[in-house]
């Protein structure tokens, strides 16, 4: 037991998922959260998050690989971690037809929770999330923002020690995402400790003390934010072409900034090119003349700090693309 | 007994959703009226035919056999209110807490036979307007609404299992418009099974919506022979435990497939 204490509030090893055939939604992924931690799990939609989430909150199973929370496992004894658990899924999964108190009365119910008790704490969350007003009516007549609190005022009726928060401020505007940015920090700061996935950098490197960053169902890169980067040397420079004469260009463009010595690990997507430099203000006229040689012509150029973006990049190969849109090719 | 308590809990917010919007059980409510006022008027001479075993009308004989063939099809529908909370991820927010899986199912089964309740009173009450005679009394009535309660509990979890395994309203859609007529059809809801051809007879007597039919319609006469109708009440309990067991089974395969 003494072990189980000094356990991490989430550990997955080797995790793997697969659905039908072909989608291997987690492909041996590793993920330890400290406990008390602020942790974000930040990917693109569809690199594993939601899945990992499921599997460590016992609503999925994994095919392979193991998950504890607070060293309990999640297959073996999901009653006991359901019971240490909150969760905030991505979609507000509270009930529109009933009104917010309805909703976490319920809640607690599902708990065991019942009585003056339940309705005392149901009461101090209502006031803590400022929704006492709208408390007796319909939640499908309350705004987007009001709800989304519900939806994680909802996951904390029975006190868990730790909560996952699925994509909490996807389609919030940003005063409402900001508020619940302070939500979080103060959850956080009573000891909670807390997982959210998002495919916001901003939202990682604003909130979170760790950031692990997933791919295709691995994690590739875990840290502080300001460790990721400063793991990264010098700043990012990024390139647009004038024109996209794409493949035939490519060859030479590679050429000519291979010749720029300082310049390192250039990645060619479409007109934009991205690549790291020791020094950006110095560089940037040598890869300019580099460019201008080889009849290449820039529409601009951008230096700049690295930023999880470039964390990103370095990790996968690919720019971060923010999804929400399909990719069209 | 908490499994219980959650039952009463999950029953208590879809009463809370029907306190509402109670005008829903009227949509429910249309086709018994139909098959009352039409089908009892049309057929109301059949009672003639040499063979017809029955005292009283042809509406008399009739009420039994329209409220269970309510229970079907008022209750198939219970699985679109799975589909509703799978698709508002209420479902994935339950299934992550220690609820029993089992009081989600019965949760819900016990509310739609009290809805089903709900509508026996009414029909019940218009049959009556209608000009229907209950030798059994209260008691009978309240006999045959309990058959067609455990006849609604079983629909119930058959359309909660298919919910949960197929995912999509037209499945529940399917099965519903699947049951509801044959196994109507297949029962003494409308016509003596001496009538019948002997195949429908035989089939009739392995169809528990022949056991609530026969059962409710023994009880409603004056001075019911209960060693008749206690085994097929006890048939159709049996059934709807089993229904429920399966229902809440199929939440496995749900997970594991999610």
């Amino acid at each position: 037991m003494v072990l189980a204490n000094d356990s991490p509030a989430i550990e997955a090893r080797g995790l793997v998922k697969t659905y039908g055939k072909d989608v291997r939604a987690l492909d041996g992924l590793d993920l330890t959260v400290d406990r008390g931690a602020i942790h974000a799990l930040l990917g693109p939609n569809g690199a594993g998050k939601s899945t990992t989430v499921k599997i460590v909150t016992t609503l999925s199973r994994p095919d392979r690989g193991t998950a504890r929370v607070l060293g309990t496992d999640v297959v073996k004894d999901a009653e006991k971690v359901r019971r240490t658990i909150g969760v905030v899924g991505q979609n507000g999964a509270v009930d529109p037809e009933a009104t917010g108190r309805e909703n976490m009365m319920l809640q607690g119910a599902m708990y065991g929770m019942g009585g003056k008790q339940l309705r005392i704490r149901v009461d101090a969350l209502l006031a803590a999330f400022g929704l006492t007003e709208p408390a007796n009516r319909i939640v499908k007549t309350w705004s987007g923002g009001q709800r989304r609190k519900l939806d994680v005022a909802t996951g904390l009726v029975h006190e868990p020690r730790v909560l996952f928060l699925d994509e909490p401020t996807t389609g919030l505007d940003p005063e409402a995402r900001s508020e619940l940015w302070a939500e979080v920090r103060r959850l956080n700061a009573e000891g909670l400790t807390i997982l959210l996935t998002t495919h916001y950098l901003e939202e990682a490197d604003q909130l979170a003390g760790q950031v692990a960053i997933i791919d295709r169902g691995k994690i590739v890169a875990r840290g502080a934010p300001d460790e990721l980067k400063s793991a990264l040397n010098g700043d990012s420079i990024v390139l647009e072409l004038a024109d996209t004469s794409a493949a035939a260009l490519n060859g030479r463009l590679s050429g000519a900034l291979r010749n720029v010595l300082e310049l390192s690990e250039p990645v060619i997507d479409g007109r934009t090119v991205r690549a790291r430099v020791n020094n950006g203000a110095r560089a940037v006229p040598a890869v300019l003349a580099a460019l201008d040689a080889e009849g290449i012509s820039v529409a601009s150029v951008t230096v700049a700090r690295p930023s999880l973006d470039d964390v990103y990049l370095q990790h996968t190969g690919r720019a971060y693309v923010p999804v929400t849109q399909e990719v069209s090719l | 007994m908490t499994a219980l308590v959650e039952t009463t809990r999950m029953t208590g917010r879809h009463l809370r959703f029907f306190s509402r919007q109670p005008y829903f059980i009227g949509i429910f409510l249309v086709q018994p009226v139909i098959w009352l006022l039409l089908f009892g008027a049309l057929f109301q001479n059949v009672i003639n035919i040499p063979g017809f075993a029955f005292e009283g009308s042809y509406l008399d004989y009739l009420v039994p056999g329209v409220l269970v063939m309510t229970a079907l099809f008022s209750c198939g529908w219970a699985g679109m209110s799975i589909i509703e909370d799978l698709d508002r991820s209420i479902m994935a927010r339950f299934l992550v807490t220690p609820i029993h899986r089992s009081a989600i199912i019965a949760g819900l089964n016990l509310y739609e036979v009290i809805a089903l309740a709900i509508q026996a009173l009414i029909i019940g009450a218009l049959a009556l307007m209608l000009g229907a005679k209950f030798p059994g009394g209260v008691s009978g009535f309240a006999v045959l609404t309990l058959c067609a309660m455990l006849v609604g509990a079983s629909v119930s979890s058959v359309s909660d299992a298919m919910a949960l395994t197929l995912r999509q309203r037209e499945s529940v859609i399917g099965i519903n418009t699947l049951l509801t007529l044959p196994l109507t059809f297949l029962s003494a809801a409308f016509m003596p099974l001496n009538l019948a051809p002997s195949w429908i007879a035989t089939i009739a007597a392995y169809n528990p919506v022949n056991w609530a039919v026969e059962a409710g319609r023994q009880a409603l006469t004056e001075g019911p022979d209960w060693s008749f109708v206690l085994p097929r009440i006890a048939g159709l309990a049996v059934l709807a435990i089993v229904t429920t067991a399966w229902a809440t089974f199929t939440f496995r395969s749900y997970q594991r497939s999610i």
